[in-house]
Order: C-alpha cells, then sequence, then structure tokens
C-alpha cells in the first residue's frame, strides 16, 4: 500500500512539473506573443493615448496668445499647490485698469497629475501633455512658467 | 525602535558550538529583523521574528515607515480634492478606493447618478480588481521561487494599464472618479479592447492553471501552512479573499450591494480551508468572475451623461457617513464626519490590509520561517494601504 502510494506520488508530481514545462516551453515555438518593447530604441513608433496625464501645458496660437485670464480657479482646484498665478494689471485702451495674467508658476516636482486644474479651468487655457521623460539634473529645473514671454491674452476671451 | 539581530538567552559568552549558543532545546531564541527594505515584503514594512530554531514563536510587525499623514491631510482638502489622496493607499486597486470616497461624497449630498456613470465604475472596479490579482499572483510565485509566472501575469496586466491609460488617462493612480459621475466618457475604442482583452484572458487563465496552481512544489508548499479558522476571521476582522479562504460570507458586492451590483450575476467565492491554498484559490476564482460581470456589463452600457451636475463647491450637510466597497483586498470604509463646512471635519479610513495584517503573527506561530514567504505572499499586503 505504502508503495503504491509513493509511486502515485512521484507520477503525480512529474506530470504536474511537466504540465508547467509545456506551458512555458510552447512559448518557444509561439515567439509571435512575446510582447518586449525595446525602450527607448523605440521613442519614434511610441504613441500615448491622447487623454495620458504628463504635465501641465498651456496652449499658445501663432499669435504668441494664450486663453489664460488669471482667474485663479486651477490655483484654488489644485491640492497640492502646484499652480501660482501672478497677475498683474493692464491699462485698457478706455484708460481703465484690467486683471491679467502676468506668471503662471507651475511646480512639475509637485504635481500629481490629478487633472483636477484642467477640469476646473472655464477658458480651456490649459492641458495636459503627453510627455512622461520629466528627468532632469537639478530640482530647480523642474520650477516651469507656462506662459512664454511677450505672450497676452486672445481677444474675445473673457 | 530599531533592534539589532542578537541571540536571546545565550548562556556561555563564547559558544564552543552550535547547541551552546541556543539553538537547540534548551529555550534558546533568535530574533531577527525581516525589513524594512527586504525583497520578501514588497514595501517597507518591518517585522520582528522570535525564533526558536527555525519556528516561528512570534511576529511584531513595526509600522510607520511610509507614514504620510492621510487622514489628517484630508482634512484641510475640499471635497473633490481629497479623492486622489487614497489612489496613493492601496495603488493596486486605486480606482475602488476612489469609488469609496465618491460613494460617501454623493451620499452626504444625497447624488443621484446617471446609469451610465454607475455601469462604467463598476466596469473599471472589476478591471481594476484583475490587474491587482494579476500582479498578487505573479508576485506570489515569484516569492515562492517561481520566476516565470511574474511575466505572464504582467503581460496580460500591461493589457488593462493600457485600457487605463486610454480611458482615464494614467496607468495606476487613474482618478477617474468625481462626485457625481465619472471625469470623461469612455473612450470610443474601449467597448473594442475589453472584449479583446476578455478573449485573450480567458485563454490565459487556463495557462495560468497548468503553471502553478497545479503545481505539485506550489501545493506542497502552501496546503496546510498559516492556517485561519473562521472564528478568528472574524475576530481579526479580516475581510476580502482573506476572510472567504476561511469560509467567512463578507463580500460587500453581495451583502451590501452597490451601483450595479445587485443587477449582475456573479458567485461569491468561499473556500473553508482556512490555509494558503485556500486563499490563493478564493482569488484565482475571482478573476473568473470578474470576468463574468465584465461580460454581461460590456455590451450593456447604458446611453446618457456620464456626470451629474454638482455645485462648483461642495458643502456636506453636518452629519456623519460612512460607505464601504470591496476592494481587491477586502473591504475599505470611508467615514466622514462633516461640519457643514467645504472640507470635512474628520476622516476616517478602514483599510483591509492592516485587518489582514494583524492575523499575521496568530497564523504563523508554529511554521518555519520558510513558510512566512507563502503566509505573507497569500495575505496580499500592500503597506501603504496598512500605514497611511
Amino acid at each position: 500500500m505504502f508503495i503504491k502510494q509513493y509511486i502515485s506520488d512521484v507520477y503525480h508530481t512529474v506530470a504536474s512539473l511537466l504540465k508547467g514545462m509545456r506551458t512555458t516551453g510552447s512559448y518557444f515555438v509561439r515567439p509571435k506573443e512575446i510582447i518586449t518593447q525595446q525602450y527607448p530604441d523605440n521613442r519614434a513608433q511610441m504613441k500615448l493615448p491622447e487623454r495620458f496625464r504628463g504635465e501641465v501645458v498651456m496652449e499658445h496660437d501663432d499669435n504668441n496668445e494664450h486663453a489664460c485670464t488669471g482667474c485663479t480657479a486651477c490655483e484654488l482646484a489644485c491640492p497640492n499647490a502646484t499652480i501660482k498665478i501672478v497677475t498683474k494689471f493692464d491699462i485698457t485702451p478706455e484708460g481703465k485698469k484690467k486683471k491679467a495674467l502676468d506668471t503662471f508658476v507651475y511646480h512639475l516636482e509637485l504635481c500629481t497629475m490629478c487633472n483636477l486644474c484642467v477640469e476646473a479651468c472655464p477658458t480651456s487655457a490649459i492641458k495636459m501633455a503627453q510627455t512622461f521623460e520629466h528627468s532632469v539634473y537639478d530640482r530647480s529645473q523642474l520650477l516651469k512658467k507656462l506662459n512664454k514671454p511677450g505672450s497676452k491674452l486672445r481677444a474675445g476671451v473673457e | 525602535m530599531y533592534r539589532e539581530t542578537q541571540i536571546v538567552n545565550t548562556q556561555n559568552n563564547i559558544p564552543s558550538n552550535a547547541e551552546d549558543a541556543g539553538f537547540a532545546a534548551d529555550g534558546g531564541e533568535l530574533v531577527i529583523n525581516v525589513g524594512p527594505q527586504h525583497p520578501a515584503t514588497h514595501g517597507v514594512l518591518h517585522l520582528v521574528i522570535t525564533l526558536q530554531g527555525e519556528t516561528i514563536q512570534k511576529i511584531e510587525p513595526h509600522l510607520g515607515y511610509i507614514h504620510r499623514s492621510i487622514e489628517k491631510m484630508c482634512e484641510s482638502l475640499s471635497y473633490r480634492q481629497f479623492i486622489y489622496v487614497t489612489s496613493r493607499m492601496d495603488y493596486l486597486s486605486a480606482h475602488i478606493n476612489n469609488h469609496a470616497c465618491a460613494l460617501c461624497i454623493e451620499k452626504g449630498l444625497q447624488l443621484e447618478i446617471p446609469p451610465r456613470a454607475q455601469v462604467i465604475r463598476v466596469l473599471m472596479g472589476e478591471l481594476t480588481r484583475i490587474a491587482s490579482h494579476e500582479l498578487w499572483w505573479g508576485a506570489m510565485a515569484m516569492d515562492l521561487g517561481a520566476f516565470t509566472p511574474f511575466f505572464y501575469a504582467f503581460r496580460e496586466r500591461e493589457t488593462i494599464n493600457d485600457i487605463m491609460e486610454e480611458t482615464c488617462g494614467a496607468r495606476l493612480t487613474m482618478n477617474y472618479m468625481v462626485p457625481g459621475g465619472v471625469m470623461y466618457d469612455l473612450h470610443p475604442n474601449f467597448q473594442k479592447r475589453v472584449k479583446d482583452f476578455i478573449q485573450l484572458f480567458n485563454s490565459k487563465i487556463d495557462e495560468y492553471d497548468d503553471l502553478v496552481t497545479s503545481n505539485i512544489i506550489f501545493q506542497n508548499r502552501t496546503k496546510g501552512v498559516g492556517v485561519l479558522s473562521k472564528e478568528d476571521a472574524v475576530s481579526f476582522g479580516c475581510t476580502g479573499p482573506v476572510g472567504r479562504g476561511s469560509g467567512v460570507q463578507c463580500d460587500i458586492r453581495k451583502l451590501y450591494p452597490y451601483e450595479v451590483y445587485d443587477k449582475v450575476q456573479f458567485d461569491e467565492i468561499i473556500e473553508t480551508g482556512g490555509d494558503s491554498f485556500s486563499r490563493y484559490l478564493v482569488r484565482v476564482k475571482e478573476l473568473r468572475q470578474s470576468i463574468r460581470i465584465i461580460e454581461q456589463l460590456i455590451d450593456n452600457i447604458p446611453e446618457g451623461d456620464f456626470q451629474a451636475k454638482t455645485k462648483a463647491v461642495l458643502k456636506l450637510p453636518k452629519g456623519e457617513f460612512y460607505s464601504r466597497v470591496e476592494t481587491a483586498r477586502g473591504e475599505f470604509g470611508v467615514y466622514i464626519v462633516s461640519e457643514g463646512g467645504t472640507t470635512p471635519y474628520r476622516i476616517k479610513f478602514r483599510s483591509p490590509g492592516f485587518s489582514n495584517l494583524s492575523a499575521l503573527d496568530h497564523i504563523s506561530r508554529g511554521c518555519k520561517i520558510g513558510d512566512l514567504m507563502a503566509i505573507m505572499g497569500t495575505l496580499d499586503l500592500v503597506i501603504p494601504d496598512i500605514d497611511r
């Protein structure tokens, strides 16, 4: 009885091991199912989906104009104090003072890519970009100014 | 707090041989530290293990290495803002954690969620559950010495991550939930890609069984190891696959159905063994049940809004609100005390990992130290979830 049990144990052991070996071994004859990607050599073919959240950017058109009114809705929506908006007062042609954006300060090192600022923006001035290689040598390089120098508010955006 | 590795109760100062050093049956104990930086703990968990020879006498988990004081932090964030923080607790079922927060806020606001948003939430939750169980399956097999399953698990998990990336915008910490629904509508490719995934996964899941479940070495290492009785599972508060592996009916999706879980057909997996192998079986069978839920819903996504209309600034009425969901690890609860303002007065998270860890000392007493990997693997500990 003992010997019978022993032989049965050995048989089941070998059978179960061979079953697993068959699964792994079958990939030798099915190389098409191997999915390894050769990053970073495949950078040119890599295409991230348009909703991917990499970093906050501000869109500028050809005339170097953006849609940010400096309303600070994004600053209030941000949970990590990533965004700091500095405003200035422009003088309109009628001689009135008007609040406008001076600097859009963005701390990439604090950002968690939660998308709440983009959702909060009433004029769709900011959006998420599909970049992801953010490594730099110094932390201060992650502090960004999103509005380009000399840019101004697009006409018609309130 | 940090104890050096030391030999306690040595009778001779200079041991002449191993028996004198206290390793023999004269009551000598060896205290060793596993972690906080140890490849077997999958995170910064520090275990102080008292050994008698090779037998475990006591395990003392030390926490605090990844404490970020999330509960306190939430008190200064508004109701829209604090949802994203819970992704950083149990990062493998981030979406389901966010779901619990959104449910609790909606309970306070008495919001009606559009049916489309409900179905999207459940679909995403089940995809997250599959991704989480896949990672666990690969890591568990790797702990026990099998390296290939890790790659197989990550191969299928990558498909889910791609689906998440396309619809939610991120792979792991999605932040797709907002109070009242979801952040965006589904991506046009979503249905096709999920159907492709189901087809792929149904063939691969049999491969998993061949490779690991029926493997005799794996079975011998997990059967009868770390037995948790039903009574102990209840008294330690173990939920999720750990509780169900001991025969406790604790699936929140069945007991207190939320969203559309009461309209879909699925089985609550219950194993009565209580050992590591039972907990393993529960998770592997849950993979098939999650696929079953997705198959029922993927063709029946109702049309309509994906988000209910909410005010720009949310204010919960004065009172206490609690909601709970079933994450991949067990019951996750959110308890909000509101004073009527824009931020919560107090938030308490009931995380499944903390309660499951508390059973570790009890179930591993008397086991060999080699069995500890099999026990910790099937408890499926995620350390940021335990420590918060």
